[in-house]
């Protein structure tokens, strides 16, 4: 058996498969990492500059801000709603059973404002707005949308990133405080009806576990969530290549990845805050 | 001068695409660039306009916008005519607080005029025929009056009569701004009604510069097998029996 047969031999095999796999896996991983970072920056730099030379494009910020809002609103609400409900009607029979009733408020206030609201409110963005922005910018890559821009010299950063990250930002915490707000409701009915805790009780010991540092932590840290949501999304979009495939595998990405930035982000405010 | 292409190399992934490639196009000249699928012809268009970098040689273009209209039109689906056709003056920041809003929608109209389709300033992108989307990318890349127009494939897909049409506004736009275009097209009817010029690629190089009549007319052995539409001839397409037998 020749050189060049035991060659064919190992293409057509598993193992090659496999190492070929992990090998576009990891150069694609790296490459993604890569153009995030360039793309983070080139935002934050012409930002700045359009700050500066008073040339933000408010109108679309302002667009983008209520697409970002409104949009997502009632799927936020709902995951939101649903989950601090889930929880309260666990953990509030449990608490009454152990003598601890008169904590049940502060426990959600602590697990709504510190982690619940922020964390359910970015997947459902993400589910929502990042697979929106992914698919879109994607889709005008594509059918040569992008180049069209470029070729009419308006700069696809200041025309399509800015004013989504903008809006990310800006709007990220908005849509945290009203989930937020709208979870402890939702955990005090539940409470109410699962474990006959009433609403004067459900209120005061939720004051209780208002902390200042905890809301502005959460607001802190979904400003972050948005924006990076926003730039991750985008720029998977603006990476995609191919037709309807490429738009999917895109739009898969940003998704991925947006979990994962958000997962990071979380672990990053909780480690300097509350360690 | 006003596109002035010398020694000119592309190559992506390792395969050299173009190699070699020089042209020049005066102003009010359309070049014609022809060729087999895959031959590297919009590379060109977007080398010329700056969409992608050569990895050796110049392209020398005249100072002023370069405009071009998309095989596929392109037009930002999220707009409506009106604001793609007037999205460079809005959108740039050279022409920001220029213009009105009522000298936008004189241009907007001016240029839709030049195009033959008035009135349809409110319609969506989606709501227009293959041909009417063509027509508006024409109105949308001329906005800026430009020195240099592009045209990947402007009459693809296109019915005869629309192709007619497409092709006479690409006359009448040199006409009107005496522009230096170049033209990608796979189309005889477009080469001779539009071209002054044309260069043929096959194989990273061209093997034919000339006038549409002398290449129509004789030519070398590329043309000959272009315009016969012939599988015979020293081009050979990829996949094919007779490239499969040379290798």
């Amino acid at each position: 058996m020749n050189q060049y047969r035991v060659i064919q031999i190992f293409k057509q095999s598993a193992t090659y498969a496999l190492g070929k796999m992990l090998l576009n896996q990891t150069q694609d991983f790296f490459e993604t990492l890569g153009e995030i970072g360039i793309r983070t920056s080139q935002v934050i730099y012409l930002t700045i500059k359009a700050l500066f030379q008073r040339q933000m494009k408010w109108k679309l910020i302002i667009d983008q801000c209520s697409r970002f809002a409104v949009d997502s609103l009632p799927i936020t609400l709902t995951i939101v709603g649903m989950v601090s409900v889930i929880i309260s009607m666990q953990v509030a029979p449990e608490m009454v059973k152990q003598g601890g009733e008169k904590f049940v408020g502060a426990l959600m206030a602590v697990v709504t404002t510190r982690e619940l609201g922020a964390i359910m409110s970015g997947f459902a963005i993400i589910s929502m707005i990042g697979s929106s922005y992914a698919s879109e910018i994607a889709t005008m890559r594509v059918t040569e949308q992008i180049d069209a821009l470029k070729v009419l010299k308006v700069n696809p950063i200041e025309y399509l990133f800015i004013p989504r990250v903008a809006a990310g930002f800006v709007m990220m915490p908005v849509v945290v405080i009203v989930a937020s707000t709208f979870g402890l409701i939702c955990s005090g009915v539940a409470a109410y009806l699962s474990a006959h805790i009433s609403r004067l009780n459900y209120i005061s010991s939720l004051w209780q576990g208002l902390y200042l540092k905890d809301i502005f932590v959460s607001l802190g840290k979904s400003a972050c969530f948005g924006a990076a949501i926003a730039i991750i999304s985008s720029t998977c979009g603006y990476l995609a290549y191919g037709g309807a495939k490429g738009v999917g595998i895109s739009t898969t990405k940003a998704v991925v990845w947006s979990f994962v930035a958000i997962c990071i982000i979380d672990y990053i405010f909780a480690a300097i805050f509350f360690f | 001068m006003s596109i002035d292409v010398r020694h000119l190399k592309k190559s992506f992934k390792g395969k050299t695409v173009l190699d070699d490639i020089s042209f020049k196009v005066e102003d009010g000249e359309i070049l014609a660039v022809v060729g087999l699928s895959g031959a590297g012809k919009s590379t060109i268009l977007k080398l010329i306009c700056g969409l992608t970098k050569p990895d050796s040689g110049e392209i020398i273009v005249s100072p002023g916008d370069i405009a071009m209209v998309f095989q596929y039109s392109a037009l930002f689906d999220s707009l409506d005519v009106y604001e793609n056709i007037a999205f460079a003056l809005k959108e740039r920041k050279e022409f920001k607080n220029k213009y009105t809003d009522a000298q936008l929608k004189e241009i907007v109209e001016q240029k839709l005029k030049l195009v033959g389709l008035e009135g349809i300033e409110e319609k969506m992108p989606h709501e227009l025929s293959g041909g009417m989307q063509k027509r508006v990318s024409f109105a949308r890349a001329v906005v800026t009056d430009p020195k240099t127009i592009l045209y990947d494939e402007p009459t693809a897909g296109l019915d005869p009569v629309s192709s007619t049409m497409i092709e006479d506004y690409i006359v009448r736009l040199k006409d009107e701004f005496n522009p230096a275009s170049v033209i990608v097209t796979h189309q005889l009817s477009t080469i001779q009604r539009c071209a002054t010029k044309v260069i043929m690629l096959y194989n990273t190089k061209i093997v034919y510069s000339g006038t549409p009549q002398d290449m129509i007319n004789g030519g070398n052995e590329y043309t000959k097998q272009f315009i016969n539409a012939s599988i015979q001839g020293p081009m050979k397409v990829a996949g094919s029996d007779e490239e499969t037998k040379e290798n």
